[in-house]
């Protein structure tokens, strides 16, 4: 047991000596230290990460780990998806598990400030909806007072729904649940009249339902949650390159470059802005540490943001996400990408 | 007989009258009912109840089953052919889903090309347990061993097992049939190496590295052996540094050094692709296999006359046994990586393997300090009596009563164990009941599944804890030596 109490002493020496480190050594160089970019994810989001029946991942913040990982180590298969749950998200992007978390988390104030992470920029537009049974006969969120409704615990929708009853002084009551999928069955059971989540998330579980035609989705969206990914506070060059990157991908719709044309662009464009953003004049990518490429790869990855969401969570698919607010700003949404210069 | 009463009474009976059958309600089917359903009033209410409910779950839950479908790609489909084949408004359900993702609840994200690897490991699971656990019946182990070598085999041949492997599996099964034929104690240095074997065959990379590991033991017991002499206390200080500092300096480059002189390698698998019965069976056996010595020795210590070992094992078991395993998880997977220097890699499984141990450990000490406590001090006195030192009189006379004592909790503790692996999903692994589940219905062709997944589940949770309970009565029964 003495022994036990030097090998304790000994590792408690090692750790808080690692504590002093851990600040040290820039993401970047980590990354390419390691050959593989460490993304955490959702362990399981219809459309935007699951894993399928081999293992692989796919989904629309997969796209973007996947795209970041083409530009800063020219393969967008050197990604390593770290599946992380909604209570170790931000512990595990702040310990330095993940370098980068693409995880539907919502960009608020105090994620921003207090727990010291840096959103880089909004990939999805979000906001919270309700579900309804269409036999209820409601058609708007107003006349909700005195439902029962499921809301997941420990999310931001669960202060939202507070707030927005307040505001409208209605009651309600709601009915706990952990999971997705739970509340679906919940909602499926009768326990509560009203399911209430993010509009994506919303919509996907509608579409799986044996009857979707009898649940109507409440035109009230009576959040803002922009989700987007986020990085540790301190390394503003890790920032930048996940931020340039994710601007690449939606600069990339705006001006016309997809994964199919994009060969043919780097010879022929005469657009200057297209020819910064794939490095064929300019080395836009030195002042950040990466090559010239970097943006090419990234758009190669995946295709550019308007692919990633038509392949992903699009129309086409069955979630049937419509662009609304993710639409350009040029089409009257809100991506709006930073010039490249 | 006759002869001597003839004269003196008028008759006597020199047959047997056949035995009449019992009346109607003392036998067969009518006694079993009327004694252990119908015996009184409660009784019978009681087993009326009981009745309704098993024909309400029934009634309720047999068309659900009845109307499962298994042959489908995904729940949609599965509703048109509940739909097509049952009429509108029926409802079944779409156990297609288990023969879809089957591989995933069970290996989670291991290649697939590998699966033969795990299934090897825990069919050779079985060789090693055998000496362990049935060194006394020969029938028992003859028709263990010969399931396990049919099972393991077939399945290796059909997850496509590559020859040189197969032949290896079958020399280690045929071994330990032939050993467990003449005498099980042969397989027991197979059993003391299997761990190390184990890890190489799940987690892969070079064999130098278990071979290296297993030399710091070795080096450190020549150190002992060198200074035992001396004094016994450094003795043991010195194997015990020896090998802790051949482990941290010396081993990782000897490996790296062998494995570039004589390759010896197999395919690396990373943790992050175990998942399923595959990560839940390794923790559990791990943590079981660890958890019972490091109980034991705690349980001994807290019983130690000597203060700062008794007080240290009581300042451990009360504090692990106060603090929740979802705690220890987080502390495992989170806090862990604040105090380790950056690009430490120090595996999550083998993090959560030693936090789920020490909690087993914990709990592992107070029921076999139950045991000891329930031991007669005569037994004590008599060990001391016979003038043995301490740790032989542990090992004779008291810990093999006292754990016998402590099977039963001993067994709990395990089962709760096992079925506590499940709570890695809130550090983000993927468990069989619930992580794998969301991950499965995270695409959309499954999306809405529910009861399926935690039915198939549940049932091979079922058999293996099930199987444990038996093998704990089985123990109980075989190990029997009082008098009632």
């Amino acid at each position: 047991m003495k022994k036990s109490v030097f090998l304790g002493t000994a590792a408690a020496a090692t750790l808080l000596a690692g504590m002093g480190m851990a600040q040290e050594g820039s993401t970047l160089t980590q990354v390419k230290e390691r050959d593989e970019l460490n993304c955490g994810v959702n362990t399981g989001l219809v459309g935007f990460a699951a894993p399928d029946a081999s293992g692989n991942w796919t989904g629309f913040d997969v796209a973007y780990c996947r795209a970041l990982a083409a530009a800063v180590l020219g393969d967008p298969a050197k990604v390593k998806f770290v599946p992380t749950t909604g209570q170790t998200r931000f512990t595990a992007l702040s310990s330095g598990e993940v370098d980068v978390l693409a995880r539907n988390s919502t960009w608020t104030y105090s994620r921003d400030t207090d727990l010291n992470l840096d959103f880089v920029g909004v990939n999805y537009y979000d906001g919270q909806g309700f579900m309804v049974r269409s036999d209820l006969g409601v058609t708007s969120a107003k006349e909700l007072d005195g439902a029962t409704i499921c809301i997941q615990t420990g999310t931001t929708t669960e202060l939202n729904l507070a707030d927005y009853f307040r505001a409208n002084n209605m009651a309600y009551t709601p009915v706990n649940i952990d999971s997705n999928a739970e509340g679906e069955q919940q909602y499926m059971a009768g326990a509560c009249d009203a399911y209430t989540t993010d509009a994506s998330g919303l919509a996907a579980t509608r579409a799986a339902f044996a009857d979707p035609e009898t649940h109507i989705i409440l035109p009230e969206i009576i959040s803002k949650e922009p989700l987007g990914p986020a990085v540790r506070h301190g390394d503003s060059n890790w920032g930048d390159i996940a931020r340039w990157t994710l601007n690449a991908l939606i600069a990339a719709e705006e001006y016309g470059v997809t994964s199919r044309n994009i060969e043919e662009l780097v010879r022929s464009s005469e657009n200057p802005e297209v020819q910064r953003l794939l490095g064929t004049t300019d080395e836009l990518g030195a002042m950040m540490g990466l090559d010239a490429e970097w943006a090419r790869r990234a758009i190669l990855a995946g295709g550019n943001y308007g692919e990633i969401f038509a392949a992903n969570i699009g129309e086409q698919t069955p979630i049937g996400l419509a662009r609304g607010l993710n639409a350009q700003w040029t089409q009257g949404g809100l991506l709006y990408a930073p010039p490249f210069r | 007989m006759s002869d001597t009463h003839a004269q003196t009474v008028a008759f006597v009976r020199d047959t047997m009258l056949p035995s009449a059958a019992p009346p109607i309600r003392e036998s067969g089917a009518i006694r079993w009912l009327r004694e252990n359903l119908f015996a009184g009033p409660i009784n019978t209410i009681l087993t009326i109840l009981g009745a309704l409910i098993v024909w309400f779950l029934v009634a309720t839950f047999w068309d659900w089953f009845a109307h499962s479908v298994w042959n489908a790609s995904s729940l949609n489909e599965c509703r048109a052919i509940i739909v097509a084949t049952w009429g509108e408004g029926a409802r079944g359900a779409c156990f297609a889903v288990i023969r879809e993702r089957w591989n995933q609840y069970l290996f989670g994200f291991y290649p697939v090309e590998l699966y033969w690897r795990p299934t090897m490991t825990f069919g050779l699971l079985m060789v090693a347990l055998a000496p362990v656990l049935f060194s006394a019946s020969l029938t028992i182990r003859r028709v263990i061993l010969i399931i396990t070598a049919v099972v393991t085999l077939s399945a290796m041949v059909v997850l496509g097992a590559p020859v040189g492997w197969l032949i290896f599996a079958a020399l280690v099964l045929g071994a330990g049939l032939f050993a467990s034929e003449r005498n099980i104690t042969w397989m027991l240095p197979f059993s003391l190496i299997y761990p190390l074997l184990g890890v190489w065959f799940l987690w892969g990379g070079t064999l130098w590295g278990p071979i290296f590991v297993l030399v710091g033991p070795l080096l450190g017991w020549a150190a002992w052996r060198v200074l035992s002499r001396v004094s016994p206390l450094l003795a043991t200080v010195a194997a015990i540094l020896v090998t802790l500092l051949f482990w941290l300096l010396l081993a990782g480059n000897a490996a790296s050094d062998a494995e570039a002189l004589l390759p010896l390698s197999i395919e690396a698998v990373r943790s992050d692709r175990f998942g399923g019965f595959l990560l839940s069976l390794t923790i559990g056996v791990a943590g079981i296999a660890l958890s019972l010595p490091l109980g034991i020795v705690l349980a001994l210590a807290r019983q130690s006359d000597m203060f700062l070992i008794k007080s240290l094992s009581v300042i451990f078991i009360e504090f692990i046994r106060g603090v929740p395993l979802i705690t220890l998880l987080f502390v495992a997977s989170l806090l862990l990586n604040y105090f380790l220097p950056p690009g430490t890699s120090f595996d999550i499984i083998l993090r959560v393997i030693i936090m789920v141990t020490i909690f087993a450990a914990a709990y592992m000490a107070e029921v076999i300090r139950g045991g000891l406590a329930a031991l007669p001090k005569g037994q004590y006195e008599a060990a001391d009596a016979l003038g043995l030192d301490y740790w032989k009189a542990q090992r004779l006379i008291v810990l093999p009563q006292a754990l016998k004592i402590s099977i039963p909790g001993i067994v709990s503790t395990f089962i709760g164990m096992f079925k506590d692996t499940t709570l890695v999903t809130f550090v983000g692994l993927y468990d069989p009941l619930k992580s794998m589940s969301d991950a499965v219905r995270a695409n959309i062709e499954w999306k809405g599944i529910y009861w399926e997944p935690f039915i198939f589940v549940g049932g091979i949770f079922f058999l293996i804890c099930f199987g444990m309970s038996r093998y704990s009565m089985y123990l109980e029964r075989r190990l029997q030596r009082d008098h009632r």
